[in-house]
């Protein structure tokens, strides 16, 4: 790597060969997103990649309506919402109590100066799939283009983007093992954006700055290793909460959803003092999602699904990774479990009886 | 839960909480620390001037705490104690104004925040104690095994004026490790330890009002929430009901209050009395604020039993006021309390708190 050190717009041979380096990465992504590498746009990240998109579609294309759902992550709803500021409508379709878009209330939103349906691939904090494809196909139909934010699911589901015909897809690589601060951004080709960033010309303009070359590689090395997980584990885990702990709700249950995420309800208990709890104990899962601070907020994705204010903090999120085992699964149902009890005898609301 | 529970110590990124941590560290006990986000100081940005990132809440202040925590090597986290905050503390405190009344925010947070929920939250992650950096010592009674609490060894820095709600209960669950020290033996502690909050400025009374500014405050909440203010506009009347003026909003005043009465006099006016049914805010002179009496209500009997007999005491009435000697009458509709001499500006609203010695002996809100 420290031959590619160089900057890959140089003429020189070692900038040349960082370029190669870089180019080689772009063309190793774009193989295993099912694409070619031209229209892969490396970026700083899965945010900066669904701005780049959402901005840049929606600006070339003023005074449109843009469709997206209630449970999309701050990278595509805070540039919405900055659009909306900008004179653009924006209509956010809700989902079903398991944290599923019904395609048809998108093809409901519908209006006919609508450009572009912003729709997630999975949700990263229940983990649910959405209908994409079908959503691809109710968009096209009407000339509508569809970004999809991919960042919870490349990686951890397959994804061929030329069977799916989407037009826009984002991808964040350190959700698959590579480097923080580097994504990618597929461009399909034709689709024209607006740069929202202003300096050279690399990456088509749309992400212009010396490109970073290592996190390239590493992104796209990333996703060679990357291997579907498998849902035993996490079946495994949830069968096991079922068990141990009285009340629990597992939110999304009843929807296809990627396989290494659960996300649990435990009426009664602060999930803030859960996942404290269980960190001390060494077990880190999350809660909520963190603000800038570091302190929870309520998720705006469980009350999406329509959970109470109270039950949405009550939450807890378990992620499992590549290396976790058997063992692991257990010990971490043993500790909620102890874990839930504890809190719930503290907790004045939360009375066994009811 | 583990064996060797930890003690939750409440981490604010000043030089006082942050010297608690490393003093339990020090001596090997195992600590978590924690910081309660209370308020958001991104709201009301109106009020934003460049002290915003000074204040109590602010990211610089989790970053101060956290910062700390890393070079101290313990377990740290941010809990989001918001709604709670403006629910317990801050919408009470607006409510008291309008009432006419000078309430004491830190009173109500440390009643139903940090010696409430947040014990609680702390017991929930498996600390059952939780350390402060207040300056007030706690003792138990040999014989009664009641829990006493005690003014700081530091008197200009004693905080016991705002701790007389604490229940025996709470007070079983807390330590106070600075009780026994001064502000200047901190601070040479803190550099000592290498603390990156050593030579932090101590935080300002009200920690979620900017510049003490209260009134500009409940101004801008107001109209975050859309209430209209003209509801709190009346007149300046003195002590013979004279119209002098006007004013718009009670909760402009205090009592005792001098500055802000735009009503022209050659002797100096003060506040003497707001009244929310009229609106009015009643001024006078200085000697028409001596009151000898007061009644101070839900009484919090700490290191004593509720006396079944009158008793002598010493008696604050406010936090920099210097205690004078009364005598306590408890009754089924509170506190009765008579001064030897009259004391200047008693302020509904305000506490009034029992000390025999640096005994804390109770305390109430003054009706």
């Amino acid at each position: 790597m420290q031959e590619a050190s160089a900057n890959p717009s140089s003429i020189h041979q070692a900038g040349q060969h960082a370029r190669h380096v870089l180019e080689t990465a772009r063309r190793r992504t774009a193989a295993w997103l099912g694409c070619e590498a031209k229209e892969i746009v490396f970026t700083g990240g899965g945010t900066e990649a669904s701005n780049i998109a959402i901005l840049g579609f929606a600006r070339q294309r003023p005074g449109t309506h843009i469709v997206t759902t209630a449970i999309e992550h701050p990278a595509v709803l805070n540039p919405c919402a900055q659009l909306e500021k900008e004179g653009f409508a924006v209509t956010y379709v809700g989902v079903s109590r398991d944290g599923v878009v019904d395609p048809d209330d998108i093809r409901r939103a519908l209006r006919p100066n609508t450009a572009l349906v912003s729709l997630m691939h999975a949700n990263n904090e229940i983990g649910t799939l959405q209908p994409i494809a079908d959503v691809i196909t109710i968009a096209h139909e009407v000339g509508v283009a569809v970004h999809c934010d991919g960042v919870q699911a490349a990686g951890k589901v397959p994804v061929n983007l030329r069977a799916l015909g989407v037009d826009l897809y984002n991808i964040s690589a350190h959700k698959f093992y590579g480097p923080k601060g580097c994504g990618a951004l597929f461009v399909r080709k034709g689709t024209v954006l607006k740069s929202v960033l202003y300096g050279g010309r690399h990456e088509h303009g749309l992400r212009p700055g010396t490109e970073n070359v290592a996190a390239a590689a590493g992104l796209a090395k990333a996703a060679e290793l990357a291997t579907a997980t498998d849902p035993a584990l996490r079946d495994r885990f949830e069968q096991q909460m079922l068990a141990l702990v009285p009340d629990v709700i597992i939110n999304g249950a009843g929807a296809p959803r990627l396989p290494n995420t659960s996300n649990l309800c435990f009426p009664g208990i602060e999930g803030e003092a859960m996942v404290i709890a269980l960190d001390l104990r060494g077990f880190a899962v999350s809660s909520g999602s963190a603000c800038s601070s570091g302190a929870v907020e309520p998720s705006h994705v469980l009350m999406a699904i329509g959970l109470s204010r109270k039950d949405a903090k009550s939450s807890i999120r378990i992620s499992l990774g590549a290396s976790n085992t058997e063992a692991d699964v257990d010990a971490l149902a043993e500790a909620l479990s102890e874990c839930a009890s504890h809190l719930r005898k503290l907790s004045p609301e939360y009375s066994h009886a009811g | 839960m583990p064996d060797n529970k930890p003690i939750a110590v409440a981490m604010s990124g000043g030089v006082d909480s942050s010297a608690v941590a490393g003093l339990m560290k020090e001596q090997g006990i195992p600590i978590v620390g924690l910081t309660m986000q209370l308020w958001n100081q991104r709201r009301l940005p109106e009020l934003a001037g460049e002290s915003a990132t000074g204040r109590c809440c602010s990211l610089d202040d989790v970053y101060d705490a956290r910062h700390v925590a890393q070079h101290l090597g313990i377990p740290y986290y941010v809990v989001n104690f918001e709604e709670r905050f403006e629910e317990q503390v801050v919408k009470p405190f607006v409510d008291e104004y309008l009432a006419g009344r000078t309430p004491i925010p830190c009173t109500l947070c440390n009643n139903f925040i940090k010696f409430d929920q947040f014990l609680e939250l702390a017991a929930g992650v498996g600390a059952e104690r939780v350390a402060t950096g207040h300056y007030a010592r706690i003792s138990q009674d040999e014989i009664t095994g009641r829990w006493q609490l005690r003014r700081g060894r530091d008197e200009g820095k004693d905080q016991t004026y705002f701790l007389f709600g604490l229940t025996q209960h709470q007070l079983s669950k807390t330590l106070f490790p600075l009780g026994h020290l001064t502000k200047p033996e901190v601070r040479g502690l803190a550099r000592q330890m290498g603390l990156p909050v050593a030579d932090k400025n101590d935080s300002q009374e009200i920690c979620f009002v900017p510049n003490g500014d209260y009134a500009a405050f409940i101004d801008a909440y107001f109209r975050e929430r859309g209430i209209d203010r003209q509801q709190t506009h009346g007149e300046i009347v003195d002590t013979e009901g004279r119209v002098l003026g006007e004013h718009d909003g009670v909760h402009h005043f205090t009592v005792g209050q001098r500055k802000g009465i735009r009503v022209a006099r050659s002797e100096p006016l003060y506040v003497i009395e707001t009244q929310p049914s009229t609106q009015r805010v009643v001024v006078g002179h200085n000697t028409d604020l001596l009151r000898a009496t007061l009644t101070a209500r839900d009484v919090n009997w700490v290191s004593i039993a509720q006396p079944p007999q009158p008793i002598r005491a010493s008696v604050k009435i406010r936090n920099k006021h210097a205690a004078a000697a009364a005598t306590l009458t408890a009754t089924n509709d509170g506190v009765h309390v008579r001064f030897d001499e009259p004391q200047r500006a008693i302020t509904p609203g305000q506490a009034a708190v029992f000390y025999e010695g640096d005994l804390v002996l109770g305390g109430g809100w003054i009706e």
